[in-house]
C-alpha cells in the first residue's frame, strides 16, 4: 500500500496518550499506537472466544449461534465458562476493543491537532452498548440481564425485554430516541442531497457553492442553517439518538417495573384535572 | 445579565426536571425473577416497596376456628337450606359467619337474610348469594384446571365488600358511527385502565370474556390471503392481554415467549392456566351472573341494564396467584362441587 504523495506531511510524531514513542508508527495506511495494539488484542481474543463458545454450542448455523449471559442466580459474580462465563469474557473483550478504538481515535486527533469530536461521538455508541451489558445489569443486580450474543437470540432478547413492559413504544426515552434516529435520517438525506445537487452538477455545469446551498433552503423554507451548523446539528441528532437509546433501556427495569403505558398515568394524575 | 437569566432558567429547569423524574419513576433495588433460558429476556421485574403494599392489601382473613361437630345436619335444624343442608350444623354456622366476614362484614347477616325469618326467600341478595354458592362450587369442582386445589371462596372476589370492587359492566353506549365522528372506546383516558393504559379499544371484556370472539390473531398462513385478522382485531386482543397482565401484575413474558406468541411449545405452563381461565370466566358470566338480571334491583345494574360481571382483576386484584396463593377451600369442603363428567368438554 503505497503512501499518497501528501500523506507523509501528516505522519508526525507525538500526541500519544500512553506508550510514548514505542508504538508511534504506521503499518501500511494504519496508525498503530498503544491503543491500536490493545484493539487488536481485545478484538482477536474476543472473536476467538466467540468462535470457541460457538464451537461448544449445539449449532454452526450462523443465525442460531447463541452465547448467552449467565442465569440471574449468579448475580454480579462470575459464572462458569459454559454457563455465561464466556459471555462475561467476551463482554470484557468487546468493551476493551471499543474503548481502545475510541482512544486510538483520540491519539490520532491529538497527533493532527484536531478536536476530539470523533472519539466523543463514537463514545456515545460505546455508552449505548455499555448501558446494555453493564449499567442496566449492575442496577438490576445480575449480569444475566445483559443481552445474548447471537443473531436471532439477541433479537429474541430485545423482543422479550420490550414485552416485559407490555408496550415499549410508550417508553418516553424510547420515543425520544426513535425521533432522533428518524430526524438523523431526515437531516442526513437533506444534507447529502443538497451537497450533491450543488457540488456534483451535470457535465458542462458549474460547481455551486455555499450561497446556492443556502438560497435553495431559504427559498424553500425561509431558513438555511448554514454550512458549519448543519454538521453541528447532525452530530447533535446522531449522538442524541444513541444517548436516548441508552437511557430508554437503563430506565426499563431499574427505574420502572410496570408497563410503559402505565407510566403516563402521571399525566392523568396531574392535580389540574384529577 | 442575559447570561445570568439563562443560567437561572437552566438551573431551575434542571431542578424541576430532576424532581419530576423522582416523582414519576421508580428506583433500584428491583427484584427480578428469571422465567426462561438465560439471556432470553423472560423476566419478571417487581419493585419490593410497591410489592410490600400489595402483599398487605391481599391477605386472606383468618378463618373462624372450627368448633366441635354438632352431630346433625343443618337441614335437620333449619328450613330451606338446599345447597348447604348436608353440612354438619356447626360447620354450617361457621361457614355462615365466615361468609358474613367475606361479603358483608358491616351489614351482617341481614344483608342476605330477613331478620324475622331467615328461611324466607328475601331479600334479593339471598337469591343471589345462593347462586353465588353454586358458582363457587362449580368453579372449585369443574375448573381445577384454573384454580387447582387452592380454590376460591367468596373472599376471592368480594374482599369484605357486598359488591366486588373489580366487577365490570357493559359501557354506556357510545355514539353511533357516522360522519361526525366515531369513538370506538379508544384513545380515551377513562377506561384505559381496562387495557393497561394503552390507546387500544378499552372494552375487551364483552367480546372475549362474555362472547367468544377469536383471540388468536397471528395468521396461520405465510402469505396474506382472505380472512387475515384485521388491525382492529389485533388491537382488541392486545387490549385483552393488557388486561390480563394488569390483573395479574405480570408482564407478557409470564405466559409468552414473544418470539412466537401463538406457539404453545414456546410458552410457559402459566399460559394454559390462563387459557382455561378465559373459558371459565365466560362460563361464569354467561351461566351464573348474567341470568341473575331479573333478580337484581335497577340500581345494581350497569348503564346498559346488565349484571356486574367478572374479569381477571375481580379475583386476582393485581396478583398472579390471588391472595398470594393462600388456600381458600381447605377448611370448606362444601365449597367444592362435583367434578364434571368430561373436563375437556368445558372448553368452548
Amino acid at each position: 500500500m503505497a503512501m499518497l504523495s501528501f500523506e507523509r506531511k501528516y505522519r508526525v510524531r507525538g500526541g500519544t496518550l500512553i506508550g510514548g514513542d514505542l508504538f508511534d508508527f504506521w503499518v501500511g495506511p494504519f496508525y498503530v499506537g498503544f491503543f491500536g495494539v490493545t484493539t487488536i488484542v481485545f478484538a482477536t481474543l474476543g472473536t476467538l472466544l466467540i468462535v470457541y463458545a460457538a464451537a461448544l454450542g449445539p449449532t454452526w448455523n450462523i443465525w442460531q449461534i447463541n452465547i448467552a449471559p449467565p442465569d440471574l442466580k449468579y448475580g454480579l459474580g462470575l459464572a462458569p465458562l459454559k454457563e455465561g462465563g464466556f459471555w462475561q469474557l467476551i463482554t470484557v473483550c468487546a468493551l476493551g476493543a471499543f474503548v481502545s478504538w475510541a482512544l486510538r481515535q483520540a491519539e490520532i486527533a491529538r497527533k493532527l491537532g484536531m478536536g476530539y469530536h470523533i472519539p466523543v461521538a463514537f463514545s456515545f455508541a460505546i455508552f449505548a452498548y455499555f448501558s446494555l451489558v453493564v449499567i442496566r445489569p449492575v442496577l438490576l443486580g445480575a449480569w444475566g440481564h445483559g443481552f445474548p450474543y447471537g443473531i436471532m437470540s439477541h433479537l429474541d432478547w430485545v423482543s422479550n425485554t420490550g414485552y416485559q413492559f407490555l408496550h415499549f413504544h410508550y417508553n418516553p426515552a424510547h420515543c425520544l430516541a426513535i425521533t432522533f434516529f428518524f430526524t438523523t435520517c431526515l437531516a442526513l438525506a437533506m444534507h447529502g442531497s443538497l451537497i450533491l445537487s450543488a457540488s456534483n452538477p451535470g457535465e458542462g455545469e458549474k460547481v455551486k457553492g455555499a450561497e446556492h446551498e443556502n438560497t435553495i433552503f431559504r427559498d424553500t423554507i425561509g431558513y438555511s442553517i448554514g454550512t458549519l451548523a448543519i454538521h453541528r446539528l447532525g452530530l447533535f441528532l446522531a449522538i442524541s439518538a444513541a444517548f436516548w437509546s441508552a437511557v430508554c433501556i437503563i430506565i426499563s427495569g431499574p427505574f420502572w417495573t410496570r408497563g410503559w403505558p402505565e407510566w403516563w398515568s402521571w399525566w392523568l394524575d396531574l392535580p389540574i384535572w384529577s | 445579565m442575559n447570561k445570568f437569566i439563562a443560567g437561572m432558567i437552566a438551573v431551575f429547569g434542571a431542578a424541576a426536571f430532576a424532581i419530576f423524574c423522582i416523582i414519576v419513576f421508580e428506583a433500584p433495588p428491583i427484584d427480578t425473577v428469571q422465567r426462561g433460558f438465560r439471556g432470553l429476556g423472560m423476566v419478571e421485574n417487581t419493585n419490593p416497596r410497591l410489592e410490600r403494599i400489595k402483599v398487605g392489601a391481599n391477605q386472606l382473613p383468618e378463618p373462624t376456628p372450627p368448633s366441635d361437630k354438632a352431630g346433625h345436619t343443618a337441614a335437620s335444624v333449619y328450613k330451606n337450606v338446599p345447597i348447604l343442608g348436608s353440612m354438619d350444623e356447626a360447620d354450617f354456622l361457621r361457614l355462615m359467619s365466615d361468609i358474613t366476614a367475606w361479603v358483608a362484614p358491616q351489614q351482617g347477616c341481614v344483608y342476605c337474610h330477613d331478620e324475622n325469618d331467615y328461611a324466607a326467600e328475601r331479600p334479593y341478595t339471598k337469591i343471589v348469594s345462593r347462586r353465588m354458592l353454586e358458582m363457587v362450587r362449580y368453579i372449585n369442582g369443574s375448573w381445577k384446571t384454573h384454580v387447582a386445589d387452592t380454590g376460591v371462596s367468596c373472599f376471592a372476589c368480594h374482599r369484605g365488600q357486598p359488591v366486588p370492587a373489580n366487577a365490570w359492566f357493559l359501557p354506556k353506549r357510545s355514539q353511533p358511527f357516522n360522519i361526525v365522528g366515531n369513538r370506538p372506546a379508544q384513545n380515551l383516558a377513562t377506561g384505559s385502565e381496562n387495557v393497561a393504559f394503552m390507546a387500544v379499544q378499552n372494552q375487551p371484556f364483552a367480546p372475549f370474556l362474555q362472547k367468544t370472539d377469536e383471540i388468536r390473531v397471528v395468521p396461520t398462513r405465510v402469505l396474506h390471503g382472505k380472512n387475515v385478522p384485521s388491525m382492529q382485531a389485533t388491537e382488541a386482543t392486545y387490549g385483552l392481554m393488557g388486561h390480563i397482565s394488569q390483573a395479574l401484575g405480570v408482564n407478557c413474558t409470564y405466559c409468552h415467549n414473544s418470539r412466537s406468541f401463538m406457539s404453545w411449545d414456546q410458552s410457559t405452563p402459566q399460559r394454559s392456566t390462563a387459557w382455561y381461565a378465559i373459558r371459565m370466566v365466560r362460563a361464569l358470566n354467561n351461566d351464573y351472573l348474567e341470568p341473575l338480571k331479573p333478580v337484581f334491583p335497577a340500581n345494581r345494574l350497569g348503564p346498559q341494564g346488565d349484571v356486574a360481571k367478572v374479569n381477571c382483576t375481580t379475583c386476582h386484584a393485581g396478583v398472579a396467584k390471588p391472595l398470594y396463593g393462600a388456600a381458600m377451600i381447605k377448611d370448606y369442603p362444601i365449597l367444592v362441587g362435583p367434578a364434571p363428567a368430561r373436563t375437556a368438554s368445558a372448553a368452548k
